[in-house]
């Protein structure tokens, strides 16, 4: 009956319109989600950034990094755009680029999700396609090289560019603290480490005991294929000693989460965002009282040819073993 | 005793086990034991006797960097796993 009552209830007035997509990246909504709480004392928040333009919290990400090359005078009218992603980043370069009138070109492991593809191409941008076997490293290797051979590419390259953790120091990490002003942990993915670091540098600031949490993927046997450890990588933009705790997340573990949050609280995530989950209800299962926030980098659009949701776990295990989803 | 699991990276080290045994109540004891049988993990592993900046290493699924670095504890039934530092996947 309660909920009832509240689905007709529209609390706060609605926006005013923003001038363009652009503008409207980030204050993504924040929501409880009290069917996952381990415990009524611990509140377990979810940051919404799949709502963003493209689907994920990389829209900030991008813009912001752009913008930074502009002004700084990095990026030229008209020049070509060149980075390595799994997705993400590059869908929302190529959305952003092809505003601005900048050539995109996304260098991607093979073995990703056909989705990425077809956004990539629908926004415009020219895939450069990396050996699946060398995972995300791979793709970073390639675009590396790639830049190195031609001067006249732009690479913002995200895993070394301070602009990432500063768009998430500036935006992400405030819009937090006004939703959840008594937030104690807060969780994301790894991933370039822009996310962690950056709401971390910005939380740590304000509420110097607030404990930040990374969940990392156990990579698949089939996505390891370094030659060596020195081909190892650490991105630059991850600052290490902000984070307090880090976790490993199996695929399988990812899945059973992101099943967890569609199925209990109606929301619809990308695979990382299931390990985060998994991880931010370890973490408040440890927990006498307090609040967690987790964030969820993007929504399931990009995942739903491999039916996350649906298949037989084994199965479903198998075949992420050889695959760079997140 | 606890599982240690080796990546593919380094199996040239452990004769191409997957997964090897190793007696210590620490992270240290667990790395000294499989150090003595697999002498050349020592190199790969480690830096002046720290653990390498590309290497992670986990205690079932924590990583020990963030609790007491070689000093966490291994139980008898616990997991250790050693990694490569990889760029993050889907961003």
């Amino acid at each position: 009956m309660a909920i009832h009552a509240r689905l007709g209830a529209r609390p706060g007035a609605p926006a005013p319109p923003w001038a363009n997509v652009v503008e409207s990246i980030g204050n993504t909504p924040m929501v409880e989600l009290r069917r996952l709480s381990p415990s009524p004392r611990v509140h377990l928040f979810a940051k919404l950034e799949g709502a963003n333009p493209t689907g994920s919290v990389k829209d900030r990400v991008a813009r912001a990094m752009l913008a930074d090359a502009v002004r700084s005078g990095a990026l030229k009218p008209g020049q070509t755009i060149l980075e390595p992603s799994s997705g993400n980043t590059g869908i929302s370069l190529a959305m952003i680029g092809a505003r601005m009138g900048h050539p995109v070109r996304i260098v991607m492991p093979e073995n990703t999700t056909p989705e990425r593809t077809q956004l990539l191409q629908l926004f415009g941008a020219e895939i450069v396609y990396s050996p699946g076997a060398e995972g995300s490293n791979g793709a970073i290797r390639m675009a590396l090289e790639l830049a190195a051979a031609d001067p006249t590419l732009y690479m913002p390259y995200q895993y070394g560019n301070e602009a990432n953790p500063r768009a998430h120091e500036e935006t992400t990490g405030p819009e937090i603290l006004e939703q959840v002003p008594d937030v104690d942990v807060f969780v994301a993915g790894l991933g370039t480490g822009g996310t962690l670091t950056g709401v971390g540098r910005y939380l740590k600031r304000v509420r110097p005991d607030v404990r930040i949490v990374a969940a990392e993927p156990l990579p698949g046997e089939l996505v390891q294929g370094l030659r060596s450890l020195d081909e190892g990588f650490v991105p630059p933009v991850l600052d290490r000693a902000i984070l307090d705790d880090k976790y490993l997340v199996s695929n399988r573990d990812a899945v059973i989460g992101l099943r967890r949050l569609t199925r209990e609280e109606g929301i619809f995530a990308g695979l990382s965002c299931g390990a985060a989950v998994a991880v931010a209800v370890k973490v408040a299962r440890d927990m006498d009282r307090g609040s967690v926030v987790v964030l969820l980098a993007d929504a399931g659009w990009k995942y739903l040819s491999t039916d996350l949701w649906t298949r037989d776990l084994d199965e479903l295990e198998d075949e992420l073993e050889g695959s760079v989803l997140w | 005793m606890s599982n240690v699991r080796i990546p593919p990276v380094l199996r040239e080290t452990t004769g191409g086990s997957r997964t090897v045994t190793a007696h210590g109540a620490t992270v240290d004891e667990v790395l000294g034991d499989l150090f003595v049988r697999y002498p050349a993990l020592r190199e790969r592993v480690t830096t002046d006797g720290e653990l390498s900046p590309f290497v992670n290493l986990y205690v079932n699924d924590r990583d020990v960097r963030y609790r007491e670095g070689l000093a966490t504890a291994v139980g008898p039934d616990d997991t250790v796993i050693l990694l490569p530092a990889m760029a993050g996947g889907a961003r």
